[in-house]
């Protein structure tokens, strides 16, 4: 039994301060991932059905890697913080910091091994 | 975690159903929540037949009839009868309304009024508002200046007081709160629709001084971005009001000084 107020309750321990900023970062990596999507989409259907040789000459070429790039850190960072407030909203304590952990490491690892095989791939 | 099952103690059993009145010929079927603190027991589900060709149109004609006629230890909030009050927020067919003003006609089929949903219940259809009134104070619902005050009054142009239409409105029902799946979640954290609109109506009041500190209250990831534009406040409304337009120009505020 604690005895607190109904006033403190409401209050809990004030603003945090933040909240902003991701909010805006959202914004931001969602509208860029509406003009990229659709067009890394295009190169990605165009590719399919083609040889081995072929799907590599695609990606060697620069638009197409740019694009797949800039897929791979702009969508990788719109999910982290996407998934961030999925976590936030549905888990409490040490499960909501332990996941927010989890989904941070899962995102930059994609976003890395990706990247490192569009370098390959490009190179 | 989110709860996905109701505790042991809330799951619904079926209730009892009390007799049909004599004589009357046009009824309608009443299923109603009841629970009492007092006797231990869960929830039920209590059924009533009234009859319509001795009852007011709306809701809340039903609910004072039951209450008046076959079982007055029926529980429930009301006191203005024509949505100005608030009261009478309840559950109706599925959706958070006012009672007083939802209409027996807006009901296919037979009624069922619960409470408003995931608030704790005082006793049949009485939510427990303690919180949610805290929620409200804290967002100071009151013209804060520094400014001395004016030998009249603070002055408002007509262009400024048009802004607080659609806002000021607002009863306090809990509806749109209630309807929240955020606010079920988070509401120890999240402060709402309700409390949020009434927020917004001080922010961009023109009179009022404290906007800056107003928005560094509300800058928290919890307190207003657990706000995921799910509508469902502006849906269910009794009002017509629109909390969710007002928080999202309350964030738009909060970008807006910040980039």
């Amino acid at each position: 039994m604690r005895f607190l107020t109904d006033r403190k309750r409401a209050e809990g321990r004030g603003a945090a301060g933040s909240g902003t900023e991701h909010h805006w970062q959202m914004q931001i990596s969602a509208f860029g991932l509406a003009l990229i999507v659709p067009a890394f989409l295009y190169v990605f259907g165009s590719s399919l059905g083609k040889s081995h040789e072929e799907v590599l000459e695609t990606f060697s070429h620069p638009l197409p890697a740019v694009l797949t790039g800039l897929v791979l850190v702009v969508g990788m960072l719109h999910f982290r913080k996407g998934a961030q407030t999925m976590v936030e909203d549905y888990s409490k304590g040490i499960t909501r910091k332990v996941l927010i952990m989890s989904i941070a490491a899962f995102s930059y690892a994609v976003m890395a091994t990706g990247l490192f095989a569009l370098v390959k791939i490009a190179l | 975690m989110v709860q996905l099952t109701l505790p042991k103690n809330s799951k619904m059993k079926t209730g009892k159903t009390w007799p049909k009145p004599d004589g009357a010929t046009n009824l309608r079927k009443f299923s109603i929540y009841r629970w009492n603190p007092d006797d231990r027991e869960n929830p039920r589900v209590d059924t009533y037949f009234v009859d319509m060709d001795d009852c007011g149109p709306m809701i809340l004609d039903a609910l004072i009839k039951i209450k008046n006629e076959i079982d007055p230890t029926l529980t429930f909030r009301r006191s203005c009868r024509e949505g100005i009050c608030g009261s009478c927020a309840m559950n109706i067919d599925g959706i958070n309304t006012l009672a007083c003003i939802y209409g027996m006609d807006e009901v296919k089929g037979d009624v069922r009024i619960y409470p408003l949903p995931h608030m704790p219940v005082v006793k049949d259809l009485i939510p427990d508002l303690t919180h949610f009134y805290a929620q409200h104070a804290s967002i100071m619902p009151w013209l804060e200046t520094k400014t001395n005050a004016p030998a009249k009054e603070w002055k408002q142009s007509i262009e400024d007081r048009k802004k607080l239409d659609g806002l000021y409105e607002c009863v306090m029902c809990a509806s749109c709160s209630a309807a929240c799946p955020s606010y079920w979640w988070n509401s120890d954290r999240y402060l709402g629709p309700a409390a949020l609109l009434h927020a917004y109506r001080w922010i961009i009041d023109s009179r009022d001084e404290a906007t800056g500190e107003r928005l560094d209250d509300l800058e928290d990831p919890f307190k207003l971005y657990r706000c995921h534009t799910i509508m469902n406040c502006a849906k269910t409304c009794p009002k017509g009001l629109n909390p969710a337009k007002a928080i999202a120009e309350i964030k738009r505020m909060m970008v807006d000084r910040m980039v």
